[in-house]
This record gives C-alpha cells, structure tokens and sequence, in this order.
C-alpha cells in the first residue's frame, strides 16, 4: 500500500511536472545563447565559448535553480493544498483513527517520490536546455551546430554535474517537505488552504535560495 | 463496552473536559449531547486518541488505552469505526475503494474477497450499485451511508459517529438514526454517538449524556429527559418556546389533566401559554 501511494507520487510530481520543465528548460537555453552571443561583441573571443558559457550556466544554475523554484510553485502548493484539504476535511484524522501513521502513509511517500523525480527532471532540464540553446544558434545563424557541439565538449568540469545534483537534492528534500509540514498542519477551513498553500510556496522558494548559496559557498571554493 | 474514568483535558489554561466519567454498554447507543463548545466533540476525540487526555483513565474492555503501547493502540484502532461530520472519504478515491481502503490495509483477503465484503456492507446500507461513483456525486446523506459503510468493512467492536445528522434534512436525518440503531444491534457494538439533535436523541438515545462547559451534568435514557429537573438540561433540550410548551403538553397529558382530542382542541384554540399547576 505505501508503495502504491510512492508510484503514485512519483507519477504527480515526476510525469505532472514534466510538460513545464521542458517548456522552461529548452526556452532557458534557448534565450541564454541568444543573450550570450549578443554580449559577446569581441572578435577574439571565438564563437564555440558561447556553447561553453549555455553549457554551464545550465548545469551549474538554470537546470537545478530555476527548474525547481517553478517547481516549488508546482509541486509545493500540489502537496500543500492536498494535505491541507485532508487535514480540514478530517481525511487525515479518519486514517489516523483506522491505526495508519499518516506521516509514513502521506508525508514519506511524497519526500521520498520528489528526491527520486526530481533530480531526474533537472537532468532532463540541462540537457534540453543545453538542445535548446543549440537549436536557437542554429535557427538564427549566430552558431552553426558543429561550431556549438564543438564547445561544448571544451573545458568540461564533470564536477559541475555532481554540485548540480547535490543542489538538486537538496532542493527537492525542501520542495517536498516544507509544503507537506503546512498542509499537515492546517487549522481552520479552505482559506487557511489557500494562505497555507501560498505560504509553503514563499518558504519553499526562499530556502532554495538560501541553500543556493549555501551549497556554493561550501562546494564551490 | 467504554468506561471513562475521571478524564481531563486542557489547552493552554483553558479546561474542556473536567473530571468526566461514564461507562458505555456494548449493544447499546450511547448519545453526547450538549450545545456547541460543551466540550463533546473533544470527549469523543479524547476517547479514539486523537487527543490524549492531561489525566484519567479510557478502557476499552478494561484495557486502559491511554497506557497501550503503539502496537496494542493499533489493535484497538482496528476495532473502532468511525463516522465523520463531514463523512471524510477519500475524494480521489471510488466508493468501493473508500470502502475497501481498511481491508487493504489491514487483511491479506484476495480482491474477489475483499470486494465482496465491499458489496455486502454497500447494501447494508442500502447503496448497492454505487461502487463506481465518486464522493464528489454523491448527496449528503448517500456520503453519511457510505461512511458508516466504511465504518463497519472490518466488523469493529465500536462505532463512533461525530454530528451525524449535521446538514441533513430530517428524513434522511431519521434514516443515518435508525442505520445506527440497526447496525449497534446488528453487531452487537458500542455505538457513541456526538449530536444536538434531539429528534436523535429520541429516536435512538438508549444511553444519553448531557455535557455543559465539559462537565457530565446529567445522565440518564431517551425515555426519562424529557422529565428531568436539570434546569441546564432542560434549558439545552427546550431552547424554544414551542418546545417548552410541547413538554408541558405532554406532562399534562401524562398526569391525566389532559387526555382526549376535545382539550387538545380547547388549548390550542385558546392560544394562550399553558403551564402546570
């Protein structure tokens, strides 16, 4: 039965989430090449660095950052407004009363489906964004795709993958659980729903970027 | 059978529940009543540990569950069904899923099992054929029905249900009372019962305790309320003056003052207030 409700987790915040992490990632390549070419101005400064520049701030900012502060919005007012409705519609005392502990049956299944989806989805993240910035530089002739794919296999840090990941643990680990501790511990009726929701969302998106920094003070020096 | 000892519950310096005691016989409707914020909707609460009380004892066939341990708790917990104000069933899920959700839980019946037990207890209460519909489809008092169903799938030794009537009208308010009735005897079951509805109280109250500001103020059966000397119970139970004029009715008529159609016909045409001598 817990397993049940883990799949099914995992199918509403991996599958539910994927149609706007795709649109953000490939859009978020896509502009950043664009951006980046028409900063780069000097004539010395080859025009594959553009790959390079798409290629890590994805990885290292745009793919785990931003993918999971719209993510937060998504999944973390989903989870909220879910529990919270359970909570004030007596759904969570009725388990509780049939001998179910309702934070392993309707917590734990939702941390443990979103550090398992989530990363995922930031890896599907860069490397869309990463298509999305080939596909503009192609379309607007600014990078031809060989000249792109040639950067990006310049100065690659592999170790820009891993800092990604943590980030993208993390950052599930806090979309998952703040949101469920202000569903679960709604009190009153469906406006203290909706304030519990918003509010999961502000706190959500503020931890992230507070553990933004965090993490690139401590994994970046 | 539930016997209450000495409960008290507070939050912050507020007590809500102060020194109440009361035994509860299987087999029987026991009835909470008592106007709104008396303290009942915490009483029953108190008793199927969703809040743990600051002192006394709650047994439940002697065994005091306050001092169980988590394992012991959830077998009691396997043995309590509950019905909700608000019936609380599981939106996402069907009828038949709401109804099957403690049997997956706690039985290793195959599905073709556990579905028929899914279907016996749909028409016990009169809802067969509704098993693909969602709570969202179905009124008020099919959602009451549906709870009770979901209530009594493990076959539990004690059945709670908190405001059952509320939002009801009181045709479908009489048919969730007589379920109930049926049902405690039926199963032979400790059925506890949170109501201000006094057409319950009525109907089904075998066992009746009042609570004003979380005290036990009075106890006693359906049949001797109505002529109790409570003045705090009386002013519960006649809040109206409809009502008020009603009971003196009735003593009138129990007394033998009154006793045929014909004087029945003389007060009411009077119009005026009648009061015991």
């Amino acid at each position: 039965m817990y397993w049940k409700e883990f799949m099914h987790q995992c199918a509403e915040i991996g599958l539910g989430s994927m149609g706007i992490v795709v649109i953000i990632s490939f859009f978020m390549g896509a502009v950043s090449a664009l951006q980046t070419a028409y900063q780069l101005t000097s004539p010395v400064i080859p025009k594959s660095t553009i790959a390079q520049i798409v290629r890590d701030t994805v990885i290292l900012e745009f793919a785990p950052t931003l993918v999971c502060i719209v993510l937060a919005g998504v999944v973390g007012s989903k989870i909220a407004s879910e529990l919270g409705n359970m909570r004030v519609s007596e759904q969570i005392d009725a388990l509780e009363i049939m001998g179910i502990n309702t934070k392993t049956y309707l917590v734990l299944p939702k941390i443990l489906a979103a550090l398992l989806t989530i990363p995922a989805l930031v890896i599907i993240a860069m490397g869309l964004g990463i298509w999305g910035g080939r596909v503009a530089g192609s379309l607007t002739g600014i990078l031809p795709p060989n000249m792109y794919d040639l950067g990006l296999l310049e100065n690659f840090v592999p170790y820009n993958v891993v800092f990604a990941m943590c980030k993208a643990y993390t950052f599930a680990f806090l979309i998952s659980s703040i949101p469920a501790f202000y569903g679960y511990h709604v009190e009153g009726g469906s406006l203290e729903i909706g304030r519990s929701s918003t509010k999961a969302v502000v706190v959500s998106c503020v931890a992230i970027l507070f553990a933004d920094y965090i993490l690139a003070a401590l994994l970046l020096q | 059978m539930i016997e209450v000892k000495n409960i008290k519950k507070t939050f912050g310096d507020k007590t809500i529940i102060d020194d109440v005691s009361v035994k509860m016989d299987s087999g029987k409707c026991n009835l909470i009543i008592g106007s709104s914020g008396s303290g009942k909707t915490v009483f029953m609460k108190c008793l199927v540990g969703l809040f743990v009380p600051d002192a006394g004892e709650i047994l439940y066939h002697e065994h005091d569950f306050i001092q169980m341990n988590v394992q012991e708790k959830k077998e009691i917990r396997k043995q309590i069904g509950m019905l909700f104000q608000g019936s609380a069933l599981f939106d996402s899920l069907t009828v038949e899923k709401n109804i099957m959700f403690p049997l997956n839980m706690f039985t290793n019946d195959s599905y073709r099992q556990k579905l028929k037990r899914v279907n016996e207890v749909l028409d016990r209460v009169n809802l067969e054929g509704a098993n693909k519909k969602f709570p969202a489809e179905l009124s008020g008092g099919m959602k009451k029905r549906v709870g009770i169903a979901r209530a009594i799938v493990l076959n539990p030794q004690y059945l709670f249900c908190d405001e059952p009537n509320s939002g009801l009208d009181p045709l479908t308010s009489l048919v969730i009372d007589r379920l109930i009735k049926e049902i405690t005897l039926e199963y032979k079951i400790t059925t506890v019962v949170n109501t201000h509805d006094m057409n319950s109280v009525m109907e089904i109250g075998d066992h009746i305790i009042y609570m004003h500001q979380g005290l036990k103020e009075w106890e006693g059966t359906n049949k001797e309320i109505i002529f109790s000397k409570n003045d705090k119970l009386n002013e519960f139970i006649f809040a109206s003056e409809f009502l008020k004029d009603a009971k003196d009715m009735r003593m009138l008529e129990m007394s033998g003052k009154i006793d045929n159609d014909r004087d029945m016909d003389d007060i009411m045409n009077n119009d005026a207030p009648f009061a015991i001598e």
